[in-house]
């Protein structure tokens, strides 16, 4: 709405042609939709092409579309500077989540990517210190998955959290990835 | 004796090692409950661990239970030194998924607020800053001003930090019968102070010392650790959200976006002092061209009736304001992301809508949680005692960070 120039979106199509797919125009950000296996890449050739030079890593963010599969989403929200233009792209991911970090592009994504993997179990590849960042080292479960519950799972400490089975994969919330 | 040859090295091997030292999560100079984990070399900072989400309320999940008026109150308590800017953010993001724009009048109350606020936010790093480096007299006068904004908002709102004023399609209530004189004679006293608070420190030479070139982030290594607002233009990148995606009614105002290019603990510390000014210029021309008319749309699927008799002589309006009340709108499928420049850089709110009354997904981008991380190249090779002055510099709100 307030974007004039819109994105010129033929060095991406004659790069990556049929691989990324594009989503449309909605809301004053252009929309693509990644394979997780293609995001470092994308994520490199839309920051450094002299024409795009999307150099802003704005936010990365996880959605669960349960019960819907492939169950999760990482969504990246990048911005250029120079051009003023907003770009999302939308990754699916399967169960369990796992996408390669882009840390390596934007430093950025570091605490981005720990949000994510706190909140939602996506694991990011690559990322050199994946810990929870909200969540107390040694909580099991992801928070913000919608088969988690709101008021948490009953417990010692929470007497008003939901009666259920234990929190799904114990062992990937513990584990510390290196 | 034995303890002289313990010390003794052999030549040439250094044998320094690692000091660990934990700064807060209860410490009056971390603004909140922030917890550093410091690996020092001596007295320099080698590396810095933040530990955050001591103050995590789930906003995010929280917001999923909740209808979209409801969601106001949660986006106050993000950065609670400025929260008609959070409200503001909410509330455009809600409207481009509705397709729908509030009325003129509206856009220019709100962002009046969100200049006040914005002001506001910035007087207490003014004062917090000084403070932190043991000049307390700047934030006793800063708090002084901050009390004039607050009995503003009061007037406004009836609240003095959490105001929840906008509303999807407007805000919630006219201007009050003598705001205006009120905010004139703000406007008239508050360049004056400005200078005041510029003068206490400018000249201040332990202040200037410990300020000035301590903590450089580069334009590089800001946008590369995705720093936003004042803290980015302080490394001279000229961004600003109103000015480059002008949303509102931004793009009638005349105003200055203010850099400077040392990058360091001053310049944005001066930044945000220069700020203050530009938006006491925004909320003058505000005053002067605000219109009369609606302060909310009228649209009875989403927002109450402005005349509330209508509820009690019409059907529809009655069921339509049970509706509202009860269930709240529907907003139509889709996913937006929406940006504006809060008083910290740029809050986004994405927001992904399955059509119903509440939001499928709301991500909040906080800006300040995003500014931490300019923590890493800042406190490089500092000293630990500048560790507070770049804190302090980098403005972080904890209820921002931890959401």
């Amino acid at each position: 709405m307030s974007i004039e120039a819109p994105l010129n979106r033929t060095p991406i199509t004659e790069r990556f042609g049929e691989a990324i797919v594009d989503l449309g125009f909605a809301h004053g950000v252009h929309s693509f939709a990644a394979p997780p296996e293609m995001i470092v890449e994308l994520c490199r050739f839309l920051k450094e092409h002299p024409a795009l030079q999307f150099n802003f890593l704005s936010d990365i963010c996880g959605v669960d579309h349960y019960p819907e599969m492939p169950r999760f989403e990482a969504v990246y929200h990048l911005y250029s500077l120079p051009n003023k233009w907003r770009i999302r792209i939308k990754c699916r991911l399967g169960d369990p989540p796992c996408v390669p970090s882009v840390m390596g592009v934007w430093r950025t994504a570091n605490w981005h990517e720990r949000e994510a993997w706190d909140m939602y179990g996506i694991r990011f590849d690559g990322h050199p210190d994946l810990r929870r960042i909200y969540m107390w080292e040694g909580f099991e479960g992801f928070p913000q998955r919608k088969d988690f519950p709101l008021r948490g799972y009953k417990d010692k400490l929470n007497p008003f959290g939901a009666e259920g089975p234990p929190p799904t994969q114990p062992d990937l919330a513990t584990r510390n990835i290196p | 004796m034995t303890e002289v040859t313990e010390l003794s090295r052999p030549e040439g091997q250094s044998h320094t090692r690692e000091v660990l030292l934990n700064l807060g999560p209860q410490h009056p100079s971390t603004h909140g409950v922030l917890r550093l984990v410091l690996e020092l070399e001596g007295e320099y900072v080698a590396r810095v661990d933040p530990h955050i989400g001591y103050l995590h309320r789930g906003t995010e999940k929280l917001a999923e239970s909740f209808s979209y008026t409801q969601i106001f109150p949660l986006t106050d308590r993000l950065d609670y030194l400025c929260p008609p800017s959070n409200n503001l953010a909410f509330a455009l993001a809600v409207e481009k998924l509705l397709g729908i724009q509030a009325p003129i009048r509206a856009q220019y109350i709100r962002v009046l607020m969100a200049e006040l606020a914005r002001i506001s936010g910035h007087l207490l790093i003014t004062g917090a800053l000084p403070l932190d480096l043991g000049a307390m007299t700047a934030l006793l006068y800063a708090m002084r001003e901050r009390e004039m904004i607050m009995d503003l908002f009061e007037m406004i709102s009836g609240a003095r930090m959490h105001t929840s004023f906008c509303r999807v399609g407007g805000v919630r209530e006219d201007l009050p019968d003598g705001f205006v004189p009120r905010i004139k004679e703000f406007c008239e006293i508050f360049p004056n102070r400005i200078r005041d608070y510029e003068r206490l420190v400018e000249n201040n030479r332990v202040f200037l010392k410990r300020t000035q070139g301590i903590g450089v982030i580069t334009a590089d290594d800001g946008i590369d650790l995705g720093l936003s607002g004042p803290n980015l233009r302080a490394s001279g990148v000229d961004w600003d959200i109103r000015r480059d995606e002008p949303y509102e009614i931004y793009d009638r105002l005349d105003f200055k976006v203010i850099t400077r290019d040392e990058g360091d603990c001053y310049a944005r510390w001066r930044c945000r002092v220069e700020e203050m000014r530009e938006s006491i210029r925004i909320i003058e021309q505000c005053l002067d061209q605000m219109p009369e008319g609606p302060f909310q749309i009228d649209m009875p699927t989403v927002a109450f009736p402005v005349d509330k008799n209508k509820v009690h002589c019409s059907m529809e309006a009655l069921i339509q304001h049970f509706d509202l009340s009860a269930y709240g709108f529907k907003v139509p499928k889709g996913e937006v992301y929406s940006a504006i420049e809060s008083p910290k850089g740029e809050l986004g709110f994405y927001i992904v809508s399955d059509g119903s009354a509440k939001p499928f997904r709301m991500k909040v981008r906080a800006p300040s949680f995003v500014n931490l991380q300019g923590l890493f190249v800042a406190s490089n090779a500092n000293y630990l005692a500048d560790m507070i002055a770049v804190l302090g510099s980098l403005d972080p709100v904890m209820g921002e960070v931890d959401k």
